[in-house]
């Protein structure tokens, strides 16, 4: 879960890091309230979105009176954003971050990340900071001090004085660097966080180090013992995802919603990944993706089909199982059963099913007066299904 | 001979009072895997599925002799379950739990260290010697004793690969299931560098997806060992639309990172058969035997 930057500032404050005055605000009027009582020559008014490059998106502005940060603010509030070709819903500024601007002699980066290739955290620190830090990494990697940190029961420890030392040789600078790295690591382990970072991170005129930006991720599995996080992530997700990708997720079923006319279900995410390959290698494209988790009961199936043959844009089903361990194949079927009679529609339906109980799925399903056609192979399913979605849209 | 386990391994399951668990348990039983105990605080002392309860690790290992572990614990205990069962220094464990959090696993990996315990998982289904011993959830049902190594980051496709390795006569040395979760216990390379080493397979099978670098782990080992046996791979989510979660918390692709391609193009340069699509894997592999 990916933290609004107001949300992530708020939380690294609890651990001593410095970020700059500010507050959000939800309308022109707050917004201006805010600046006037801050009484700053200039202000930053910083759209609350959950992308990366809002600088590009015109989503930060500033500003030289209050007035002016009500203007921004008006501007800002309820412009709507399109992210990643089209399969998320617009992304909404619903609130700005009124800081004021903090200005600064040098930008820096620190970050303190979850490492899967090595399984530890590590802590990336720089003199160097600002848009375009990760570029210039990638031409020179010397730019960026990378350091192991280890976990003494809940606490994270490290070098971060030598790191800091690394950084920068005056004194002054470095003592305050390595407080920095060693709370960004305590904020990190203390919300068991996957990212935390902060760039840029601003060394000022009076000898301050300043987060003037910070992003944080929490680790989803992590919530249960996080209940403020975990409320947070109900009210970001609100925002973030489609509805019924959201309501997918109480069913046991793992959805996203895609461009295509093909509707398909598939029992696992691997499996799921290779099929929706396989079907766009056959020229098809799928209208979604759909993990049927290995805990789910027909009833959560049949929602999650309901949620197919809702769609209108959906031409015909592909249904690829191969019934494991945990999740047989009767289940599956009898979940679309269940879907079929509560939301009929004359829809192609393929079907491909193997492993535990496919034989008995198949007696289900005629059971069920499901009218589908099967293929032995998988290859012949997505083969099957995009000539009958072509047939339909025809 | 399969690897990381023998006919002779003796195995304790730590939670198996749990419903979910005495279902496994009780499996495994059947497929001939030496089940010897259960491990459950407070349940110590109690029969379950005609075996002993206990209450610690080292009580079951003192008693039964066991050496390797099943932990079906529940996400919020499953860490520090695996750190219990390092600590009584078992020479192999299985987690099959989903949902665990990462920096536990941060901890499970620092306990790891210097020690010669093989953890499996988390959120795997486990490992199969076919005629020789179950070790997690997966299904069985179109297993065969054969020729075949197959590790993977996917539980349903490897049921799948399973059964197209059988179909092509060819069948199973081992199968195991490295999990889905960014952080866990034996990777990809690790698998085939054992793989390489077991003379029972003759072939190994890699089941690959977005996200991550294992692919690329196993295509350094490759082309750095050059093995005599083929070795096949599949990488899922060649597809996938970017910076969108697709099921597993390993499968997540962003800003070219551990792409599909990317994977695809290390592993061709180190040797690595790909295979076209997910119903060809066997006949890729029999093809590349013959």
């Amino acid at each position: 879960m990916l933290l609004h930057e107001f949300q992530a500032k708020k939380l690294l404050k609890g651990f001593g890091i410095t970020c700059p005055m500010g507050q959000v605000a939800a309308s022109p009027t707050e917004a201006q309230e805010v600046a006037e009582r801050f009484g700053c020559r200039r202000y930053v008014v910083k759209g609350q979105l959950l992308i990366s490059d809002r600088m590009q998106h015109d989503a930060i502005r500033y500003a030289s009176s209050p007035v002016e940060v009500a203007e921004h603010a008006r501007k800002l509030i309820g412009k709507s954003f399109k992210v990643a070709n089209g399969q998320l819903p617009d992304q909404v500024i619903h609130q700005v971050l009124v800081e004021e601007f903090v200005e600064g002699n040098r930008e820096l980066y620190a970050s303190v990340a979850l490492d899967r290739a090595s399984g530890r955290i590590i802590l990336l620190a720089s003199g160097q900071g600002g848009s375009g830090i990760e570029r210039r990494a990638s031409d020179d990697p010397d730019l960026i001090h990378r350091s192991e940190l280890r976990l003494d029961g809940n606490r994270a420890t490290g070098a971060f004085s030598e790191v800091a030392a690394a950084v920068s040789p005056d004194p002054e600078l470095n003592m305050a660097l390595a407080e920095v790295y060693r709370n960004l690591a305590a904020a990190f382990v203390a919300n068991d966080a996957t990212l935390v970072d902060v760039n840029p991170l601003v060394y000022t005129a009076d000898r301050q180090l300043v987060a003037v930006d910070a992003k944080v991720t929490i680790d989803d599995n992590s919530l249960f013992r996080r209940p403020e996080l975990a409320a947070l992530r109900l009210e970001n997700e609100r925002v973030e995802r489609h509805r019924n990708e959201l309501e997918a997720q109480r069913f046991q079923i793992n959805f996203l919603n895609l461009d295509g006319d093909i509707g398909v279900a598939v029992n696992g995410a691997g499996l799921a990944l290779a099929t929706h390959d396989l079907l766009v290698d056959c020229g098809g494209q799928p209208s979604n993706f759909m993990d049927i988790r290995t805990t789910a009961t027909s009833l959560d199936i049949a929602h999650g089909f309901e949620m197919l043959l809702k769609n209108p844009q959906t031409k015909a089903i592909l249904v690829n199982v191969h019934g494991g361990g945990m999740q047989r194949c009767d289940t599956i079927a009898e979940g679309l059963g269940i879907a079929l009679r509560r939301r009929p529609r004359r829809l192609p339906i393929v079907i491909r099913m193997a492993g535990n109980n496919a034989a008995f799925a198949r007696t289900v399903l005629t059971n069920n007066g499901v009218k589908f056609s099967e293929t032995a192979t998988m290859l012949q399913a997505a083969q099957k299904v995009v000539e009958l979605s072509r047939k339909e849209a025809a | 001979m399969a690897i990381l386990i023998t006919p002779e391994t003796k195995v304790l399951c730590q939670g198996m009072t749990g419903r979910t668990a005495t279902f496994h348990c009780a499996r495994m039983q059947s497929y001939g895997t030496q089940l010897v105990a259960g491990v459950t605080p407070g349940k110590g002392g109690r029969r379950h599925l005609d075996l002993p309860v206990f209450n610690t690790v080292n009580e079951a290992i003192e008693v039964t002799g066991a050496d390797a572990s099943l932990v079906f614990v529940p996400p919020e205990n499953a860490a520090s379950a695996i750190i219990d069962a390092i600590k009584a220094e078992l020479s192999l464990i299985v987690c099959v739990t989903e949902r665990v959090p990462v920096l536990d696993m941060v901890r499970v990996r620092q306990a790891l260290e210097g020690t010669s315990t093989v953890l499996i998982g988390p959120n795997s289904q486990g490992l199969l010697a076919p005629g020789i011993a179950q070790l997690g959830v997966m299904s069985t049902v179109d297993a065969k004793p054969g020729r075949i190594g197959i590790a993977s980051r996917s539980a349903s496709l490897t049921s799948e690969i399973v059964a197209q390795t059988t179909q092509a006569g060819l069948g199973q040395s081992t199968t195991v299931g490295v999990g889905g979760d960014p952080v866990h216990g034996i990777s990809l390379a690790g698998c085939v560098e054992r793989f390489i080493d077991d003379p029972q397979t003759e072939g190994i099978i890699i089941i690959g997806e977005i996200g991550g670098s294992e692919e690329e782990e196993v295509a350094e080992l490759v082309g750095r060992m050059r093995p005599a046996k083929p070795v096949v791979a599949l990488v899922a989510g060649r597809h996938a639309p970017p910076e969108r979660r697709m099921g597993h918390a390993g499968a997540l692709a962003s800003a070219g990172i551990g792409s599909a391609q990317a994977k695809i193009y290390s592993l061709e340069a180190a040797g690595v058969i790909i295979a076209p699509h997910a119903g060809s894997i066997g006949e890729t592999m029999r093809a590349a035997l013959n």
